[in-house]
């Protein structure tokens, strides 16, 4: 069984094919990069993964099950977590209340009207054992606003990891990042276990294929190389994608 | 027979005031994405100057454009110093137009108290037409023909001039019509300024057959306000179509079931919004 | 521990203040006065639940407010009973938030707004037009104002305590609220909805119930209203008292819980002021509400506490110098 198969999916915004009967499948424990130029529909393709966009067509396997349908909010339930190219982080708050609200999503407090968030003790421990991950649980009270934009990306991935997901999308995880944070973050993501598959979008190919087993390369919505790194890398239509013709 | 017929005309030429009303009120929205919640204000205003200028004895179109062109000059002061300073904050926008629109509405109040005043109509409009053996009251026409003659030159200045090539630019992309150079933010204050001055135009035509009185703004806002929305903001065909049928609406509404006058206005722009945010015509607000 | 004991010795100030306020207060005209800005800050954090901690803008608020107050009158006038009425009072308003929230929700921000206004216009134009239903223009009139306990609230005094209890209770409420991790998930929604919709929240849901609990509030709120007057017209749901009600959660500033009740108070106090001297009540509420947006989008209550703290620091610092200055 797979961790993701994404089956033929097609989405157009009005005349613009943004992807195009993309193929993917993903096995469980894999490391997998997407690659591909600015628009080649990279983002999209997470979108529709993660249900934030419906798909003209074609089909979305999470584990074997269809969730095609499946409402985005119920796909972090099943076990998807996916960060952001753009930070999205919940600004006013701290470290940790960024990295609880994570774990309240999944849990069925939060639809409790009593008690404090922060005073939940197995949230809280939850959080800064997410935090240690990235190596952050000593600033754990501090406002999001007195943080590094390193410091930042690694509350993203926190976040993400403190759902345990089976399937993380790691959307340009790099970006805007110096050179000792990129090692910080390529040696956080090789500490994930085997039980977390992670599909990673990135531009910067120096710093991702080191990670990646296998690489898919999209241009304009379709998938024009997919294979093992070595394939991958030395396919020539990978060159012309980003040479130019 | 008659009922009807008369309701009929009062419905175009309610719908002919509308349009001079909402057209500025749709670029506006269009453009700044505001809905100008002293737009009705603008309208109230400026048929309140309209009404002095006539007791100076000023000829009724001299009064018309004159407080079109202080009204306009207001709207741009107001846009130039208050809303741009908000700029990019369209929520805090809204606000302090809701604001003024209390600010206008008292002053109107202790400026020309609480009568209504009805300027007489222009001599020469006075009296009806007679087709096919009926009679139309001729001043009612007439607004109806002044608001397809602006109609028309809206039309040319939006879909025939480089300026009007801006504005639209704008409203289907500021952001992006920035990027490739056009003054966005001058655009504002002259569209927002031109709506202003639309608006008290509309309001000087429409005193000798609606009067000027407290509260008016707060009667036409609402109506601006479904044209739009049902028109699309943003398109003057919108505005057009949508005057005439709110028009309607409002008057047989008002006449068949008076209890729920407003019901029956503000449900369609209810269920626009909640179905079609779009509007028939035009693009969404996002 | 620091920080906590000026709060709660600020809380007990005030309690005991409120408390006390019909002995400190004689004239009763001013206890009027308190019970308005205690019932309408009922309102204001009503409205906040959604303004502040939703990151809605509601300007249709006072539809619920008038709603609540309108059914009760109606229905003391038929003979019922008061606790009969107010329980339909406050149910139908929830009834009506409900309406409003599926309507509305389906936006933000703006398109929220304008819904909201529409809709409040609707029920406002319901109560103005419809007479042979809400006696239109001439009001509802409520003969007498419940008894509680056995107690009459005819007085001033006497409701005044009512009207505090009710506070204190709806008070207490919004802190809970706000605290609680369903609070917390309503202020995601607000920062960044997209992103609490990833993480498994149904933000919808949330704010639906949010706006249930805003409708609740303010519908309790009215009924105070209604029986503090004992009459009720059209204009309570007109846009301008949404507006006035959105102007004192604004001016406090909508990150506290305090805000919107010194928002009511500054409100509440300027209006009764200026309308005992003059009728420009209208354009004073326009002026301010020009010059909050304007000059301080915080509100009033955040402004003058950094104002108060940079102040305090300021003078920690220069004692300090001046102490070292002197040290041997």
């Amino acid at each position: 069984m797979t961790a993701l198969a994404v089956n033929a999916l097609c989405k157009s915004f009005g005349g613009l094919r943004v992807t195009s009967s993309v193929n993917l499948s993903v096995e469980p424990g894999e490391r997998r990069l997407i690659i591909g130029p600015n628009g080649a529909g990279k983002t999209t393709l997470f979108n529709l993964i993660t249900g934030e966009l419906s798909p003209d067509s074609g089909s979305i396997e999470l584990f074997g099950d269809n969730i095609t349908k499946v409402a985005s909010r119920k796909r972090a339930h099943l076990g998807i977590a996916r960060t952001y190219q753009i930070i999205t982080l919940f600004a006013r708050e701290t470290i940790l209340h960024n990295v609880s609200l994570a774990l309240l999503g999944l849990s069925p407090l939060r639809w409790s009207f009593f008690g404090n968030l922060d005073h939940q003790r197995h949230i809280a421990e939850s959080a800064r054992e997410a935090l240690a991950h990235v190596g952050l649980e000593g600033i754990a009270a501090r406002p999001l606003a007195q943080t590094s934009y390193g410091e930042r990306r690694r509350v993203e991935i926190a976040m993400a990891l403190a759902q345990k997901p089976r399937l993380l999308l790691l959307d340009e995880p790099f970006a805007g990042l110096s050179i000792d944070e990129r090692r910080d973050v390529q040696q956080l993501l090789r500490r994930i276990p085997r039980d977390v598959s992670i599909v990673m979008i990135e531009h910067n190919m120096d710093v991702a294929l080191d990670f990646a087993e296998k690489v898919t390369l999209l241009h304009f919505g379709e998938v024009i190389v997919d294979g093992t790194r070595g394939d991958v890398v030395n396919d020539p239509r990978t060159k012309e994608v980003y040479l130019g013709h | 027979m008659s009922l009807w017929l008369t309701l009929a005309v009062n419905s175009i030429a309610l719908g002919g005031l509308l349009f001079l009303l909402s057209a500025g009120f749709s670029l506006i929205f269009g453009l700044m994405r505001i809905p100008n919640l002293m737009h009705g204000s603008f309208f109230m205003l400026g048929a309140y100057f309209g009404v002095t200028f006539l007791e100076r004895g000023l000829d009724f179109w001299l009064a018309a454009l004159l407080s079109g062109v202080a009204m306009a000059l207001i709207g741009g002061l107001i846009e130039r110093f208050l809303l741009k300073r908000l700029s990019g904050q369209e929520l805090p926008q809204v606000l302090l137009t809701l604001g003024f629109s209390f600010i206008i509405a008292d002053l109107c109040l202790m400026i020309w108290t609480g009568d209504p005043w009805q300027p007489a109509t222009p001599a020469e409009l006075r009296g009806a037409l007679q087709i096919a053996g009926l009679f139309f009251p001729l001043y009612r026409l007439v607004i109806v023909a002044v608001a397809v003659v602006v109609a028309i030159a809206l039309w040319l200045l939006v879909d025939w001039t480089r300026l009007g090539a801006k504005i639209r630019a704008g409203v289907d992309d500021a952001p992006i019509a920035r990027m490739v150079g056009i003054p966005v933010s001058r655009l504002f204050t002259l569209v927002f300024a031109l709506g202003a001055g639309l608006a008290a135009f509309g309001g000087v035509i429409g005193a000798p057959y609606l009067s000027v009185y407290p509260g008016m703004d707060a009667e036409m806002l609402p109506l601006a306000l479904i044209v739009v929305i049902l028109g699309g903001i943003g398109s003057l065909v919108g505005a057009f179509v949508g005057s005439f049928v709110i028009g309607f609406l409002y008057n047989f509404g008002q006449a068949m079931f008076p209890d729920l006058a407003y019901v029956i206005l503000f449900l369609p722009m209810v269920l626009v919004l909640v179905l079609r945010p779009q509007g028939l015509f035009g693009r969404g607000v996002s | 521990m620091k920080r906590r004991v000026p709060r709660f010795a600020a809380i007990g100030v005030a309690a005991v203040l409120l408390l006390t306020l019909p002995s400190w207060i004689a004239n009763s005209y001013y206890v009027n006065i308190a019970s308005q800005i205690l019932l309408w800050a009922v309102a204001a954090l009503a409205l906040n639940v959604l303004v502040g901690y939703g990151g809605l803008v509601s300007l249709g608020h006072a539809a619920l407010f008038g709603t609540a107050g309108y059914t009760a009158a109606l229905l003391l006038q038929a003979g019922h009973g008061h606790f009969a009425a107010d329980l339909a009072a406050i149910a139908f308003t929830l009834l009506v938030s409900a309406v409003f929230a599926v309507l509305s929700l389906r936006s933000t921000g703006i398109i929220f707004l304008m819904i909201t206004l529409a809709l409040g216009q609707i029920l406002w134009g319901i109560a103005y037009r419809w007479a042979s239903l809400t006696q239109g223009d001439n009001g509802v009139n409520v003969a007498t104002r419940p008894q509680l306990f056995g107690i009459s609230l005819a007085t001033a005094d006497a409701f005044y305590y009512a009207v505090l209890a009710v506070f204190v209770l709806a008070a207490i409420s919004m802190a809970i609220f706000v605290g609680s991790p369903f609070g917390a998930s309503l202020r995601g929604t607000r920062d960044q909805a997209r992103r609490m919709n990833a993480l498994g929240y149904n933000v919808w849901l949330i704010r639906f119930i949010a706006f249930l609990f805003s409708g609740f509030w303010t519908g309790v709120a009215g009924l105070l209203f209604v029986y503090y007057n004992q009459f009720i017209s059209p204009q309570i749901m007109a846009l301008q008292t949404s507006a006035e009600i959105l102007l004192m959660v604004i001016s406090g500033g909508t990150a506290t819980l305090v805000g919107p009740i010194a928002g009511a108070a500054i409100v509440v106090v300027m209006k009764n002021v200026i309308s005992a001297y003059v009728e420009r009540w209208n354009l004073v509420l326009g002026v301010i509400f020009v010059l909050i947006i304007s000059f301080m989008p915080d509100g009033l209550i955040p402004g003058t506490t950094r104002i108060w703290r940079h102040g305090w620091r300021a003078l920690r610092a220069r004692v300090a110098l001046s102490r070292a200055g002197r040290a041997p």
